[in-house]
């Protein structure tokens, strides 16, 4: 405990006091208080450099600047599909987008991963079980299917921070969460005009 | 009586339909109709027996374990945790106090207090789980008071800060990605604002709460724990100093609520 008191030191800015922790300090900390378990070992508590700037406590000073090169950065680092195809199988897509496993200690490796879309956003209107933390993609297809439109959506399911950064929402390409097949299955299910996602509420 | 068999069948019914099962609406009606009655009444019971049953190799009770009022004394400990003690030189959680009496009072081993805090679904409630309800229904009532005086204290609801805002994983998730705005949910089950006060104090003043979907009381270590899970972090350790921070973190946002535990939740 004495040594977490000494660890921490005062950072005075212009308009905000704050007391911070250097970032060592908190993952010693985090070290300790964690144990592996099944898929999700140790090294998931180190920080990348998105997770590092986008874990400021409200109201703490940020380095715009630094932010502003971290997006360019991830938006350099997209990757689009290699055979240009952006759009999958919506059924395939529903099922993604209604699965809440993968990754976690409890789940099975061996199974595919969800993308847990429902978790947060209103997707097909016959759903009533969503979540609102993101916004509603009810009728998403109708912004259509051109070239601009096709390569937003896939960024924006790759990797939020490229336009968004510091968004709540996980890097489902970056971060290897889904398959690059499941991505376009995703895509077809927010896209295609067949999908459940794109018809009008009974 | 009467009351007791409409809760039954209400709860029947509300299990059968699971896709609605989150829905507050309808779970607002089936803790309507359960009044006040709650299934850890029969945990609280168990806790206050374990208290006063010897156990380990001194045979002794928990009496003499002091909460940070002075030993023995059990009512209205809970609203002032987490708290520094000096015996220890340490901020700790009630559980985290529990297990120290536990190895310096009763001489019992450290592993094996601590092995298994909480229960699996399926299981009887645990030792830990019982004790901790009943001396948070000592506080029943009380305002939410936690101590901010020492300051191992302070450091401590600073710490639990910056650990509710970490990101991390293969999902950069963060405490605060689920519980930083108001009235937001996931799928249909409402997430608390932690970081306002009434968000954090209609959260840590109804844990620890008795769920319904798990037949088992839960405690706050036990719903950090879970959250971290669902965070597809590793495992959270019972009265680590991470859980510790976090829960000064909520109990300092929620001073001046009221402590209405044992909560009765989905």
């Amino acid at each position: 405990m004495k040594a977490l008191v000494t660890g921490i030191t005062i950072s005075l800015t212009a308009s905000v006091t704050a007391w911070t922790m250097a970032s060592g300090e908190i993952e010693a900390v985090l070290q300790n208080s964690f144990v592996a378990k099944n898929q999700a070992t140790m090294d998931r508590l180190q920080r990348d450099a998105v997770q590092s700037a986008c874990s400021a406590p409200r109201g703490m000073p940020l380095d715009n600047d630094m932010l502003a090169s971290l997006r360019a950065e991830r938006l350099d680092a997209v990757v689009l599909p290699a055979d240009g195809e952006y759009l999958g199988d919506w059924q395939r897509g529903a099922e993604v987008a209604g699965n809440g496993r993968g990754l976690q200690s409890s789940d099975d490796p061996t199974q595919p991963n969800g993308g847990n879309c429902y978790a947060c956003h209103q997707l097909a209107p016959v759903e009533v079980a969503y979540g609102t933390l993101g916004p509603s993609l009810t009728g998403y297809g109708a912004r259509g299917q051109s070239v601009a439109m096709l390569q937003y959506t896939w960024t924006k399911l790759w990797d939020t921070h490229a336009y968004n950064l510091c968004s709540h929402m996980p890097r489902f390409g970056a971060q290897g969460i889904l398959t690059e097949q499941q991505l376009k299955d995703v895509m077809a299910y927010l896209l295609d005009p067949a999908s459940p996602v794109n018809q009008a509420a009974e | 009586m009467k009351r007791h068999h409409l809760g039954f069948a209400f709860f029947t019914a509300w299990l059968c339909s699971v896709p609605l099962a989150a829905d507050n609406g309808v779970f607002d009606q089936y803790r309507d109709l359960m009044g006040d009655d709650n299934p850890a009444v029969f945990v609280i019971d168990e806790g206050e027996e374990l208290w006063f049953t010897p156990q380990g190799p001194e045979s002794a009770t928990l009496e003499a374990c002091d909460l940070g009022l002075g030993p023995g004394v059990t009512a209205g400990i809970y609203v002032r945790f987490p708290r520094y003690f000096a015996d220890t030189d340490a901020v700790m959680d009630l559980e985290s106090r529990l297990v120290h009496c536990m190895t310096t009072i009763q001489g019992r081993d450290l592993e094996a207090v601590t092995a298994k805090p909480y229960s699996l679904r399926g299981d009887f409630g645990t030792e830990m789980e019982a004790l901790v309800t009943w001396l948070a229904a000592e506080s029943e009532g009380a305002t939410i008071a936690p101590e901010q005086t020492h300051a191992a204290e302070r450091a401590m609801y600073t710490l639990g800060e910056e650990i509710f805002f970490y990101r991390a994983g293969p999902h950069d998730f963060s405490c605060a990605t689920c519980h930083e705005q108001s009235d937001m949910r996931i799928r249909l089950q409402a997430l608390p604002d932690l970081t306002s006060h009434t968000g954090a104090a209609d959260a840590w003043g109804s844990w620890p709460a008795y769920r319904i979907s798990q037949g088992l009381v839960r405690t706050m270590g036990w719903r950090l724990r879970d959250c971290f899970r669902q965070q597809r972090w590793p495992e959270l350790r019972m009265g680590s100093e991470a859980s510790i921070a976090l829960q000064t973190y909520m109990a300092v946002n929620a001073a001046g609520g009221t402590m209405t535990a044992p909560g009765l939740k989905r």
